[in-house]
């Protein structure tokens, strides 16, 4: 065990031959952590407006809607996160008509980027689904008909009625799923996204003093977990709904 | 699309049921240790000394925020320099799996137990049983019924993780694959047989474990 630790390497922010460090390793660390952020708060966005459709899709009556989305989710949560980050890096473009794949491969900036929130979003919209679908189901029925009653349409009822209490109820299980999300986005890796952990294995390969970006790179994802905790913790004790006991998170 | 090659996948079979093995064999001995390794955790996460149960959570946070990707290339580099020597990849990834998995399956195992409900408990304690006979006859067997399609489900999800060995290179089925698929420039035929493959084997796991659920119900 005699590991020489010299965490000089986590802080070189120029080039510094005196103590021994070639690149800003500083900077690394920075922009992967912001890439990760990015990734995550972007593919967010498609998990939870896809996930809340399929969600509704799958309490309804209508057998087409309600086949969609037990095919959405069955497909979605059973191939493998990584071999779906490979299937819309590599075939995706390949299935679409030439033109359209063409823009995808060589038109569109950053691709491995959006990439990486496409396949992070529509996989997590799959799990962001099936809590959506929890939380309206575990609503009394006796409140649907309470508001097709008071002559609500059916999108009303979801809009008026169902929504804004099973989001309530469904807080703690959504803010594993962003969780989930923001500790995936290191998959994005795998296509060449330069987010924390991809910059950390790179300062190992360029210093041998891996241990030092990995430490650091460990503190950072305790770091945000704990804060997206604490916040949601909050605002899980203001918009508590008096009486109803919220699904445990999981 | 037109020029979809069968030819490809039938040819590199054997190479890719090579890669399976590893699979499976990664993802057995990584339930198997997670298991062992996450009753221990649940039981000390349960214990009445505070000070265990304060280092069971902690262990289970902690590997809980973080990413897998981080945590097997923490172990792969970690595990050889402890030992002194190198280990081989698959040691030290299947190491990384084992800790890791048991954060999750301890947290299964708690909440089962906790899904036992005390007046069982209290009832086991006035027929006069010992912590241990209460335990064993009264709170684990039913536990254990509250939690067996959690951990089933839970395996699956293992299966599907293992496919992350790929970030250190080791041979498993996805990797196997990915150098068939390259060295022919064949990506679209080998990733979507590897999709199919993975689905069809999941979807199958997950469908018997609903079958046991509806032979076993939890009866609560």
């Amino acid at each position: 065990m005699d590991y020489n630790w010299d965490w000089s390497v986590l802080f070189c922010t120029v080039e510094d031959a005196a103590i021994g460090c070639a690149q800003p390793f500083f900077y690394w660390i920075l922009s992967g952590f912001g890439w990760t952020i990015a990734v995550a708060a972007a593919a967010w966005v498609i998990a939870f407006s896809l996930g809340s459709l399929i969600g509704i899709f799958r309490t309804l009556d209508n057998p087409i809607l309600n086949g969609i989305g037990t095919g959405y989710v069955t497909i979605f949560r059973n191939v493998p996160l990584l071999v779906q980050m490979f299937l819309w890096f590599f075939v995706f473009p390949e299935l679409l008509p030439e033109e359209a794949g063409t823009w995808v491969k060589r038109g569109l900036p950053i691709p491995e980027f959006w990439t990486a929130v496409l396949c992070l979003g529509t996989y997590t919209a799959s799990r962001v689904g099936e809590q959506v679908r929890a939380g309206i189901q575990s609503i009394t029925q006796g409140q649907r008909y309470a508001a097709m009653a008071m002559g609500l349409r059916p999108a009303q009822v979801y809009r008026y009625v169902l929504l804004p209490v099973s989001y309530r109820i469904i807080i703690p299980p959504m803010t594993s799923e962003f969780l989930g999300i923001f500790k995936n986005s290191s998959l994005a890796l795998t296509i060449g996204v330069l987010e924390l952990t991809a910059q950390t294995r790179q300062i190992e390969e360029y210093t041998f003093q891996g241990f030092e970006a990995f430490t650091a790179a460990t503190l950072l994802y305790i770091l945000v977990t704990a804060i997206v905790m604490a916040i949601m913790r909050v605002v899980e004790g203001r918009v508590a709904i008096p009486g109803m006991i919220s699904l445990g998170a999981k | 699309m037109s020029d979809f090659d069968f030819n490809i996948i039938i040819e590199s079979i054997p190479f890719l049921l090579e890669g399976m093995g590893l699979t499976l064999l990664l993802t057995f001995f990584a339930i198997v240790g997670g298991l062992a390794l996450g009753v221990v955790l649940a039981l000390c996460r349960l214990s009445p000394y505070g000070w265990l149960s304060f280092a069971a959570a902690t262990y289970v946070n902690f590997f809980r925020s973080m990413p897998l990707i981080l945590i097997i290339f923490w172990f792969y580099f970690l595990v050889p320099f402890i030992l002194g020597r190198p280990v081989g990849g698959f040691y030290s990834v299947l190491i990384a799996f084992v800790m890791f998995e048991a954060a999750y399956y301890c947290e299964i195992m708690r909440a089962g137990i906790q899904s036992v409900r005390t007046g069982q408990v209290y009832a086991g304690q006035a027929l006069g049983l010992t912590y241990k006979q209460n335990m064993q006859f009264v709170v684990l067997p039913q536990a254990f019924r509250a939690m067996m399609p959690i951990l089933l489900t839970q395996a699956i999800i293992l299966f599907q993780d293992t496919s992350l060995v790929y970030v250190v290179g080791l041979r498993d089925f996805l990797v196997a694959a990915d150098i068939v698929a390259n060295r022919d420039n064949r990506l679209m035929e080998m990733y979507l047989t590897v999709a199919l493959v993975y689905f069809v084997l999941c979807l199958m796991g997950q469908l018997c474990i609903n079958k046991l659920q509806k032979k076993y119900p939890s009866g609560r």
